[in-house]
């Protein structure tokens, strides 16, 4: 009798911790995540015009390798599918269908470009497949009601344009300012918000010089401005053109105050073929540290990053900008699959890039930190401005944020 | 530069396709069309967003070789009117709710008139003329679209969403699928008409025009009126797959529509054969699955594995898949002795 | 009136950089009756060799010299190699092997130097022209050089026996032929002389532009419309229409109210197709009668 009762006894024990080691090792998954292998496409101009941003993606696929050598996330790989759009809308929707029913991916992370992005969001969200860290800064990607199942990462270029506004109308309040942008939604973004942060003052706007990428040179619109008498030459450009105004501005002897966006604030990039003596004293802002900047030769998250150039991605150029952003971009994508544990599912995956609470990379700069909750899909909203001095920027004044009212 | 003029005997830009072989035999066209209605049922609904794409770009192609290969004018401009037509489509199902179909129809007609008009200063102008003229249309319109003073209505740089129309009555297919089988339906309804085009009076005109212009006005032959009729219908039938493709990919934008396009519709024909009308969907083929193929093979390079694949291409049929479609039909021939 | 003579000072010099291109777009007409897609792209791997060399520590005139002479030969080789095959093939064939061609050269140049833009150095100094400070010395020396290589191209199809071959070569091929001229070998020589000449465009626009693979695409649109504005058979008219667009395009973006801005490439296209439509041969070719 009393062995019956060991014996259901040992019987009950045993079921029951059967059973509760699955209840604590309950795994959920989604189409592209699995016990052994994470799958995250991705959508990147790698030909066409845009080219130049296809380094972005090399970046976070020798990333993702360094990952993987380094044991993959929870013990999985990350098995990473990066398709050309060549920048066409209708590319882009063809290879995001790929990406979700043929490759089965269980993300789509970064996809590069406004248009694109535009093209792929409503069926990504109509699919429920996280559209995650996109790679432009639109101010539209931070619309959690509307599309929950996409969110930016860098600051948005209207939050850039307003920190622009406020610095203007603290040291220059008489300024006439000169616009010269690309006409397409970066530069009109840019001009959005620039007119916001101005506010009632936006008159202060004196003349507004659009240029199509077409177009080889932007000398005339640069001539244009100068004769419209401003003061203030505010640059919406991409690198190429961004150079080509650095170069005009000193050929024709013009020292505005020159303010440079982001996007084109790359020291290798921009400057340096623009010429250093030419860039002297030109303003912008950033969010990240510039690999072409000595002073952060030995902080530690820098000195991680470098060394991850050296041993995956030797042919990366540390001072071209889209080799930190891509670092950065792939190392939260990292962060947020961690986070992640076991629930693979695409919700969760969601629920956490919604909960990051002052998570620093290591390619940002001291004191920006990102954060996202289920009402706030912008990670990234502060940046320093700075100025060009020598060879390099020179940081100033606080950190600021880009929401609107501050 | 000694002589005041330059005397030029126009050897023949375009080549002489005669009206017969301008088509398949009908055992080969019915093949084909029980291929294409049967497959969809047994493949992902992505093959079949490939597929409508394939013949949505296919009647693309077909329209230039109406123009090109049917009445011998060289146009680098179709994206031009693709665009019109994708645009009306969206702007009339998303800003006045018109039913899809609808705007096929509206949107091949304001192409039609845009083409005839575009056709008329086009009528001083040949072979590489021409072309800058319908390549300047080409390079404008991404332009045009961006303009402030139309943005309220086209989205300007953000471009429009469009909603993909569900199956009607009910019936038990994806949206896919149901948009693939009413491309289809419109396909064969374009390929069959520009057939019996190329085969009237008219395509009779196209074709004299095309192959020796000064003979033909000189035989009676209204060269002007044809040649503007020409561009017309093409644009047209170019508007109806500009329509077809906003429906399909769901979006309209400037930089969707670019000289890009032109150029690929141009390759598409001349890979399919010109004047070949069914090598318009071969040529269609090439330019949606080479590139990609190209991007398997070498990410870094994928432009120049596009190029030697299309330099391949030409090399070995210089005349399209004609040329393949010709031997076959001799092969055939012999077989059947 | 200051902003009117202003733009029309940088409507010359970036006319300067149009008609550089045109140049070579008539140079290649010349030889193969055809425009060819891929001369900008030729153009801008030449620059980019020249580049290369000068990273390796070259002088600047000798990676000038050296890569005219390389361009001149790789032009004969592409045309023997790849477009000789095709030269019974119909002429919209050839004209996707140039889209080919075109392919091929950017994706290369993108894989071995990358798509950010380089600086490249001028001969000529940067400073302002004559105080002027419209036009930088670059600028003028471009316009010097462009109107050299338009004097020497003048000289050669005018007074030389090679240059007339050529020409008949291209315009009437089968009574070259029977005169005893290898018209496929004078194809070839057109290919190479576009090519360098092509190259010296490349390697004026540069400075201005910034070298990168894409940096030849606007380019090469206007200077095809420069080209064919002036006349596709008349060198001369090649530069004078590549100021022309430059100024143009200039006075529209300035003077046409909203839309000007936006839209100056179509319209100055527009102006092009207008003066073909009054004029078909453009400003400066010679009047083409057809015969049956």
């Amino acid at each position: 009798m009393f062995l019956n009762d060991l014996r259901a006894a040992a019987l009950a024990t045993a079921v029951l911790l059967c059973v509760s080691q699955s209840a604590f090792a309950q795994k959920k998954y989604d189409t592209g995540a699995s016990d052994t292998e994470i799958k995250i496409g991705n959508i990147m101009p790698y030909s066409g015009p845009a080219s130049a941003y296809g380094v972005i993606g090399k970046t976070e696929q020798a990333y993702f390798d360094k990952i993987n050598a380094e044991g993959g996330i929870n013990g999985r790989k990350i098995k990473f599918i990066s398709y050309d759009d060549s920048y066409s809308p209708p590319k882009a929707v063809e290879q995001v269908r790929k990406l979700v029913e043929s490759d089965e991916v269980l993300v789509v992370f970064n996809p590069l470009g406004t248009p694109s992005n535009t093209a792929i969001q409503k069926y990504l969200n109509g699919k429920k497949v996280p559209q995650l860290f996109v790679a432009t800064g639109a101010t539209k990607w931070n619309d959690p009601k509307n599309f929950p199942w996409t969110m930016g990462w860098q600051p948005s270029y209207q939050s850039e344009a307003r920190i622009y506004a406020k610095y203007i109308l603290k040291e220059k309040p008489n300024a006439k300012i000169g616009v010269l942008y690309q006409n397409d939604d970066f530069g009109k973004d840019y001009l959005k918000g620039l007119k916001d942060g101005l506010g009632d003052k936006a008159s202060m706007i004196m003349a507004e010089e659009g240029y199509e990428t077409s177009e080889p040179s932007i000398d005339s619109h640069v001539v244009k401005l100068k004769a419209a008498g401003v003061d203030v030459f505010i640059s919406i450009t991409t690198p190429k053109f961004a150079a080509q105004a650095i170069k005009k501005l000193a050929e024709i002897d013009w020292h505005p105050m020159h303010i440079v966006s982001n996007v084109s604030a790359s020291v290798g990039g921009v400057l340096k073929p623009a010429g250093y003596e030419n860039s002297q004293g030109i303003l912008s802002a950033a969010y990240a540290k510039d690999g072409a900047d000595p002073q952060w030769d030995n902080d530690p998250g820098m000195k991680k990053f470098l060394d991850f150039l050296a041993k995956y991605y030797p042919d990366g150029n540390r001072l071209d900008g889209s080799t930190v952003y891509g670092y950065g971009v792939a190392q939260t994508l990292v962060k947020v699959l961690q986070m992640c544990g076991d629930d693979l599912t695409r919700a969760n995956v969601m629920k956490q890039a919604a909960s990051l609470k002052d998570f620093e990379p290591d390619t940002l700069l001291p004191g920006i930190k990102i954060n996202t909750s289920p009402t706030d899909f912008a990670p990234i909203e502060q940046l320093q401005m700075m100025r060009f001095k020598g060879e390099k920027w020179d940081l100033f004044g606080d950190i600021m944020s880009g929401a609107l009212g501050n | 530069m000694s002589a005041a003029e330059e005397v030029v005997t126009e050897g023949q830009a375009i080549e002489a396709v005669p009206k017969r072989a301008m088509t398949m035999g009908t055992g080969t066209s019915l093949a084909v069309l029980i291929l294409l209605i049967v497959v969809p049922l047994f493949v992902k609904n992505f093959i079949i967003f490939q597929m409508t794409m394939l013949l949505i770009y296919g009647v693309a192609v077909l329209a230039l070789n109406i123009l090109t290969g049917g009445s011998g004018q060289f146009s680098l401009g179709q994206s031009a009117f693709y665009a019109i037509g994708a645009y009306t489509s969206a702007i009339l199902i998303e800003q006045y709710n018109v039913n899809y179909a609808l705007t096929l129809p509206i949107a091949g007609l304001l192409c039609f008139a845009a083409g005839f008009l575009f056709g008329l200063p086009a009528l001083r102008l040949s072979g590489v003329y021409l072309a800058l003229a319908t390549f300047a249309l080409a390079t404008a319109m991404p332009q045009l679209l961006k303009l402030g003073f139309f943005e309220h209505w086209t989205g300007g740089v953000q471009g429009l969403v469009v909603d993909k129309p569900d199956a009607p009555f009910g019936l038990p297919m994806s949206q896919d699928m149901w948009l693939y089988y009413f491309t289809l339906v419109i396909t064969i309804a374009v390929y069959v008409g520009s057939v019996n085009l190329l085969r009237s009076r008219s395509g009779r005109a196209f074709m004299a025009i095309r192959d020796n212009e000064i003979a033909a006005s000189s035989m009676g032959v209204n060269v002007a009126l044809y040649k503007t009729l020409a561009f017309g219908v093409s644009a047209g039938i170019t508007g109806i797959a500009g329509g077809l493709g906003a429906i399909a990919v769901q979006f309209v934008a400037p930089d969707s529509y670019t000289i890009q396009l032109a150029i690929s519709l141009f390759l598409g024909m001349v890979v399919g054969g010109v004047g070949w009308l069914p090598g318009s969907f071969i040529g269609s083929a090439f330019i949606i699955f080479v590139p990609n193929i190209a991007e398997g093979i070498s990410k870094g390079l994928s432009g120049a594995v596009f190029g030697v694949l299309l330099f391949l291409v030409i090399f070995l049929m210089p005349h399209g898949a004609r040329q393949i479609a010709i031997v076959g039909q001799q092969l055939a021939a012999r077989f059947r002795r | 009136m200051e902003l009117f003579t202003n733009q029309i000072l940088a409507g010359i010099s970036t006319g300067a950089i149009y008609a550089c291109m045109a140049l070579a777009v008539v140079m290649i007409y010349q030889a193969i009756d055809h425009l060819n897609f891929a001369q900008g792209e030729m153009a801008m791997f030449s620059t980019f060799i020249s580049w290369q060399m000068m990273q390796w520590g070259v002088p600047y005139w000798v990676a000038f010299v050296v890569t005219l002479i390389l361009s001149f030969i790789a032009g004969i080789a592409i045309e023997r190699i790849l477009f000789k095959p095709l030269a019974k093939a119909p002429i919209l064939t050839n004209v996707a092997g140039f889209i080919a061609l075109y392919s091929i050269i950017n994706s290369c140049a993108g894989l071995i130097w990358d798509f950010t833009i380089k600086q490249y150095p001028t001969p000529f100094g940067s400073s302002p022209f004559l105080g002027s400070q419209l036009i930088s010395t670059h600028q003028a020396g471009m316009i010097g050089l462009t109107l050299l290589m338009l004097l020497g191209l003048f000289f050669f199809f005018r007074y030389t026996r090679m240059g007339l071959a050529m020409r008949a070569a291209a315009s009437v091929p089968e009574s070259a032929r029977l005169v005893g001229i290898n018209t496929s070998w004078m194809i070839a020589l057109g290919w190479g002389m576009a090519a360098a000449i092509g190259s010296v465009a490349g390697m004026m626009i540069a400075p201005v532009v910034f070298l990168e693979p894409n940096m030849m695409l606007g380019v090469l649109i206007y200077g095809f419309a420069a080209a064919v504005l002036g006349g596709l058979t008349s060198p001369f008219g090649a530069v004078i229409g590549g100021f022309l667009v430059g100024i143009f395009e200039n006075l529209v973006g300035t003077y046409i109210p909203g839309v000007g801005n936006e839209l100056k490439l179509p319209i100055a296209l527009a102006l092009i197709i207008t003066v073909l439509v009054v004029k078909p041969a453009g400003l400066f070719g010679r009047p083409i009668v057809k015969r049956v």
